[in-house]
């Protein structure tokens, strides 16, 4: 589904990444771990098409798709969604009004109709439910005034309500105490079919007993330098990233 | 024969359709020897130093209006907020139109300045109120005062508010090449009286039109005054707007004004807070694309301790426009436990356009809170990011921010029907569609 070669990005011309490569399959929960700086957050924002950062090298196909030149807006109706580590606060224009102008946007880019108002409300309804959001939280501006939770929880909420085919989670997990945790985790599990796929990038374990992974991949200065299975994650856990470090610097 | 002279020769005209044995007449020539001596304001003034009327004044208005033209409400109807009802005192080409207006006599006062200026029954509250917190020494309100002869008179008793709120409409038909209306309006709020009013100025062909009003506005004790100018007029109109607000105890006055269009539009909107426990609010929202300009002015006079005093203003500049926003706040050295706010925020969307912001405090108490920020800056671009991240393509987002930008300012509107056609005006004037009222 999605496929990463050996993606090189910069920033300020300052290079991030450096050689990526990574193939997600319909279906699977990859997580990427690694220490701050190691390029994740930039991985994601790379994906998603942020114009802030430049791809020197390599490409990111999704469906055997290319997406260079392909904007961010087109990216997400082809069902490239992210959920932000740090969601910016929109005064002025609430959730609701949010999700219908996104859900809108997308079918019409796919040449339909907008979405009849009842079905919109129902889909909205059902989706809230799931991320057991109150109503009137929905009324409120975009994550204006949200705490770290409700910010993170408002993010799912978009996934679900989007549907994408590639979710890439940005440390969805931090500033979450563990009953949100577990809401959340809840949502993306439910969310989950053979159909899609699920990036967690995340510092620790703890989502990754929620949200069970396929995949455990460790970025390092830019490049994935071990991968394995779930059972990889506790290791981290375990050592820390301290021994990587050292391991790769051998 | 300049704009100036001609002005001044044809005061001895206006001086033969009007009561010269009246007292107001005499108030009308101090003004036209004010207007004398001073003339139009020059750019060298550093409060008209980013607004020049050069080219105005080399246009040979026509300063009396012919007879009054017939205009079918079918035809105007969009301008006024149908869809509800309301009070309605028209102008059309300066001349009152009783065809298209609606004005009231019933507990309140909602007519006509002409009436107002010459009928006994109204010469007490004429005696009182005229000319009384309007400037006696700026050039262009006393140009108005010298002419004033027609507008709305609005009087509102103690414990009073008309059943709905009132609408003032100004329009012109392109009857004459080039006009001037000089609208002089009075409103009195009472004790605990509360007043709505929109006021907007109308041009219907391309033909040039110059409108310098005056409004007096007097907030008695605890009296609610909620004013709204909308000024989306023609690309060859232009406007300076005089408003004067007079405040007692406890009042709260609110001025809000959307301005969309018009070709130069100056907004002087002075606030004086006679009382204690005021409350004066204005907010603002400018939508400029193409070369026009609009010049906000506010002051707020605080006289008295204990008031507050909030401006809000956004502007959103495209194309060659150019904005100003001055904001003068004066604490005198009494008006001790002063909140004084003021918010200035644009965003530029063009490189061709331009804002000229300028806080202007002079503080002469020492315990007081008042804070002013302006920012200029463009749209937020991780914002930008978050809402394209969603599948809204660049050009709405970047609308979708910009509405949000301007919806602090909407959300304080009270009336929904007007809220709904500011939002619209607003849509169509960022050029999308959202599905959506903010």
């Amino acid at each position: 589904m999605l496929k990463i070669n050996d993606l090189h990005a910069n920033v300020d011309d300052k290079e991030i990444l450096k050689g990526i490569n990574l193939e997600v399959k319909a279906g699977e929960v990859h997580a990427i771990m690694g220490p701050n700086g190691s390029g994740k957050s930039t991985l994601a924002s790379v994906i998603s098409g942020n114009e802030n950062f430049e791809v020197t090298q390599g490409s990111i196909e999704l469906n055997g798709e290319d997406l260079e030149d392909v904007s961010p807006e087109e990216r997400a109706h082809k069902g490239v969604f992210l959920s932000f580590q740090y969601p910016v606060e929109i005064p002025g224009v609430s959730v609701t009004n949010f999700m219908k102008t996104a859900i809108n946007e997308s079918r019409k880019a796919k040449g339909l109709e907008d979405m009849p108002a009842k079905d919109m409300l129902k889909l909205i309804r059902e989706k809230s439910e799931l991320l057991e959001i109150d109503r009137k939280f929905l009324s409120r501006s975009l994550n204006e005034g949200f705490s770290g939770g409700e910010k993170k929880r408002n993010e799912i909420f978009q996934m679900a309500m989007l549907e994408p085919k590639v979710a890439i989670l940005d440390e969805t997990d931090s500033g979450l105490d563990i009953d949100a945790l577990r809401i959340v985790a809840s949502g993306v599990n439910k969310l989950k079919s053979k159909d899609n796929a699920v990036i967690l990038i995340t510092h620790y374990q703890r989502l990754l007993e929620y949200i069970v992974p396929d995949y455990v991949h460790v970025l390092h200065n830019g490049k994935i330098v071990k991968s394995g299975g779930k059972e990889l994650a506790l290791e981290l856990e375990e050592k820390g990233y301290d021994w990587l470090k050292q391991e790769t610097a051998v | 024969m300049d704009l100036k002279d001609k002005l001044i020769s044809s005061f001895m005209a206006f001086e033969n359709n009007v009561d010269v044995e009246h007292p107001v007449h005499d108030v009308r020539m101090a003004a036209i020897k004010n207007f004398e001596e001073k003339g139009f304001p020059s750019k060298k003034e550093e409060a008209w130093k980013y607004t020049s009327l050069n080219n105005i004044q080399k246009i040979d208005f026509s300063i009396f209006p012919k007879e009054e033209n017939a205009l079918e409400y079918k035809d105007v109807k969009r301008y006024f907020i149908h869809e509800i009802d309301t009070y309605k005192i028209v102008f059309v080409d300066g001349i009152y139109s009783s065809y298209l207006s609606e004005t009231t006599h019933d507990g309140v006062d909602i007519c006509l300045m002409s009436a107002a200026l010459t009928k006994p029954m109204y010469k007490q509250v004429i005696d009182v109120y005229f000319n009384k917190v309007a400037s006696k020494d700026e050039s262009l309100t006393s140009l108005n005062t010298a002419f004033s002869r027609e507008g709305a008179y609005i009087y509102i008793p103690k414990n009073k508010m008309p059943k709905k709120p009132i609408e003032i409409l100004h329009f012109s038909t392109g009857n004459e090449a080039s006009l001037l209306l000089q609208p002089r309006n009075l409103i009195v709020v009472e004790e605990n009286a509360e007043v709505q009013i929109i006021e907007r100025h109308q041009s219907l062909t391309a033909n040039e039109v110059l409108t310098n009003a005056v409004t007096e506005i007097f907030a008695a004790k605890s009296a609610i005054v909620d004013f709204y100018k909308i000024q989306n007029d023609a690309p060859t109109a232009s406007l300076i707007d005089n408003t004067y607000i007079d405040q007692k105890d406890k009042s709260f006055v609110k001025v809000h004004t959307f301005s969309f269009g018009g070709k130069l539009t100056r907004n002087n909107l002075n606030f004086y807070q006679n009382g204690e426990y005021i409350d004066s609010t204005m907010k603002g929202v400018t939508i400029l694309g193409e070369k026009q300009h609009v010049d906000h002015h506010t002051l707020v006079h605080h006289i008295e301790p204990n008031c507050e005093s909030h401006q809000d203003y956004k502007g959103i500049y495209g194309d060659a426009s150019t904005g100003v926003f001055n904001g003068k706040i004066i604490v005198d050295k009494i008006a001790q436990k002063t909140n004084a706010f003021q918010q200035n925020n644009n965003i530029l969307i063009s490189d061709k356009a331009s804002i000229n912001t300028k806080p202007q405090l002079e503080i002469f108490a020492d315990d007081v809170k008042c804070s002013h920020g302006c920012t200029i800056g463009q749209l937020d671009e991780d914002a930008l990011f978050y809402l394209q991240s969603r599948g809204i393509p660049e050009k709405e987002a970047r609308a979708l921010l910009m509405y949000a930008f301007a919806n602090n300012v909407l959300s304080s509107v009270r009336i929904p029907e007007l809220k709904t056609r500011i939002n619209k005006l607003v849509a169509k004037k960022l050029g999308v569609s959202l599905g959506f009222d903010l």
